[in-house]
């Protein structure tokens, strides 16, 4: 049994998905999906367990050895980053029962668990395996069910970001795939480990150069980094409130992941940072992407619009901690993986819970909310807070470790722009507090209450772990640098 | 250099086609007709780089002692199934898109967001 750890993580949700159609009663498929993922969290916490005392984990697919067949291969990062993935649907999926009871017509709340387990064990999938292919069909098992998340929202313009996704996202997974078959032309393999050992002997071709081309953009549409982040306001602002935490907090992660995996141990990292510009070309990316997003955050009048470009601004953090491509770097941009979902996932799980209780999450509908929802918008405060990087929250964590490792590499200009990003950040969230706190409330909302406790537990559990993993730091930084140490270990 | 490459310039050219009309044309449909035609281009891009010169498919046989590389032919089976997936769910999105705002073309849709 816990020698198939690796596959029953994946296989679980997969197969959990179509029995729930089987199960007529919303409120069963609700109860089966949330036992689903719940497990899936368990496993995810033991493979973490047992790849941080013994070691890499490796799944060999039906009892074949890889390269012929499929390895599933389990190291530190993978292993965070399931856990993650896991965690993280488990609370949102809490919440769901409540929330789309307002926000999706009756008849669709099973097929809604359907898609939402199928897109949980996709992502998990891409984290888990260790084939190349087999990350495209994830991947692409995940975008589909996205699509359709996402078009359940009930304005009509979630249609129209759906779309939009689709053709973007298909883009980008197409891309991928160019990529995996050129590097498949110049190494007869699929295996990740077996690519990266004969990657190296062919690095200085053309086709190997143009395969890593193709991947990094493919990989960069689907993380939404600045310019190739236009589908990703749109998608997040019209989904149900449920499928935006959830996605918020997971899918940009699960890209991230695989810009690591690819360029730190596919390509490897001379190969990645040594031959090609990317390092200039990502910080600055990141960088612009920071000052652009934020300050479109500013603008919005629209709160789910205005968390959804600080969600690209935060990937503009990361990408700058990625671009440097020291292990310091990497575990910034490791931690800052973790403590975004826990900021995204409480932040838009709030906004669910006030889009339950007005019915809206435009910004002028907010007044006087700090009164009547005061529990909600503590949380969304402290959400806010931690996004800013106040001390005593996750997002004074990792921007520390952020600052710490890019003044280690002597960019100072770097730091200070960090910085300064952070400061766009308190304009944002102050405009949120402002009109919830400062102004009165409007005409004939005397009835709102605070929302419910199927709300509350899971945007606590969230706010609560912000507080926590801002305070006790030691099992997030030590699994961050241990797998951040694993790449630079592997890496040749 | 034309002869011998002639698949992969064919996969570039369907490959470009299929690309420019996904970001030229403002018609949903003709949107997902590039897009299908730009996932097409990569398919016989597999296909052709499996190709082995006078090699067979991999039966166990007497006279055959030369194959074509079955890996990715299978591997592209499985992206022609998403591929009609993706295909599927951009029609029915555009369907319903076509019932919201009774009108599939870009900037039709785009006016009447902006009106909103």
């Amino acid at each position: 049994m816990i020698v198939h750890l690796p596959i029953l993580q994946v296989i679980i949700p997969l197969m959990a998905a179509p029995l729930c159609l089987l199960l007529t009663r919303p409120r069963l498929a609700w109860l089966f999906s949330l036992i689903a993922s719940g497990l899936a969290f368990l496993i995810s916490g033991m493979l973490l367990q047992q790849v941080m005392t013994s070691g890499t984990i490796i799944y060999e697919m039906g009892g074949w050895e890889a390269p012929w067949g499929i390895e599933y291969r389990i190291d530190q990062l993978n292993a965070l980053l399931l856990l993650i993935i896991s965690a993280l649907s488990t609370i949102v999926l809490f919440a769901a029962e409540t929330s789309i009871h307002k926000e999706i017509p009756a008849d669709k709340h099973t097929l809604f668990y359907v898609l939402y387990l199928l897109s949980l064990a996709a992502m998990l999938g891409i984290v888990a395996t260790g084939d190349a292919f087999n990350v495209f069909v994830f991947l692409e098992i995940s975008s589909l069910s996205a699509y359709a998340l996402i078009a359940l929202g009930q304005d009509r313009r979630a249609l129209w970001a759906s779309y939009q996704y689709l053709i973007m996202g298909t883009i980008g997974a197409t891309f991928i795939l160019i990529g995996i078959g050129l590097m498949y032309q110049m190494t007869g393999t699929l295996n990740m480990y077996d690519l990266s050992i004969r990657l190296p002997e062919v690095a200085q071709t053309r086709t190997v150069f143009t395969a890593f081309a193709f991947v990094i953009v493919g990989i960069c549409l689907k993380l939404a980094m600045f310019p190739l982040h236009l589908w990703l306001p749109n998608a997040y602002a019209y989904a149900p409130s449920i499928v935006t935490a959830f996605f918020a907090a997971t899918a940009t992660k699960v890209a991230i992941y695989l810009l690591i995996r690819f360029t730190f141990s596919v390509f490897g990292l001379s190969f990645s940072f040594t031959h090609l510009p990317l390092q200039l070309l990502f910080v600055t990316l990141g960088l612009v992407g920071v000052f652009v997003a934020s300050t479109a955050a500013i603008y919005q009048t629209n709160v789910k619009h205005l968390f959804a470009y600080s969600s690209i601004a935060q990937i503009g953090y990361m990408i700058v901690g990625f671009s440097i491509s020291t292990a310091a770097g990497l575990t910034a941009t490791l931690l800052h993986l973790f403590n975004h979902a826990l900021m995204k996932g409480a932040l838009f799980l709030a906004l669910g819970a006030v889009m339950y209780r007005i019915g809206s999450t435009q910004l002028s509908n907010f007044q006087g909310l700090g009164r009547q929802m005061p529990v909600t918008m503590a949380a969304i405060v402290i959400g806010g807070l931690s996004l800013i990087g106040v001390p005593l929250t996750v997002g004074f964590v990792s921007k520390w470790y952020l600052v710490l490792a890019v003044i280690e590499n002597g960019w100072w200009p770097v730091a200070v722009l960090i910085l300064a990003g952070s400061l766009l950040a308190i304009v944002y969230v102050w405009r949120i507090v402002e009109v919830a706190y400062f102004k009165p409330a409007l005409a004939g909302t005397e009835t709102i209450q605070e929302a419910p406790l199927s709300f509350l537990i899971p945007v606590w559990t969230l706010v609560i772990a912000n507080i926590y993993f801002g305070i006790d730091t030691r099992l997030s930084v030590q699994v961050a640098q241990a797998a951040s140490q694993s790449l630079f270990g592997v890496s040749p | 250099m034309f002869i011998g490459l002639y698949n992969y310039w064919v996969v570039i050219v369907l490959m470009m086609v299929g690309f420019y009309i996904v970001i030229a044309h403002g018609n949903l449909i003709k949107k997902i007709v590039g897009l299908s035609i730009f996932q097409t281009s990569v398919f016989i891009f597999y296909i052709s780089m499996a190709k082995v010169d006078g090699g067979s498919a991999p039966i166990l046989a007497d006279e055959i002692n030369q194959y074509s590389n079955p890996l990715p032919q299978v591997l592209i089976l499985t992206a022609i199934v998403v591929g009609i997936a993706t295909t599927a769910l951009a029609l029915a999105l555009a369907v319903r898109i076509k019932e919201a705002y009774g009108s599939i073309e870009e900037d039709e849709i785009q006016k009447q967001d902006n009106l909103d």
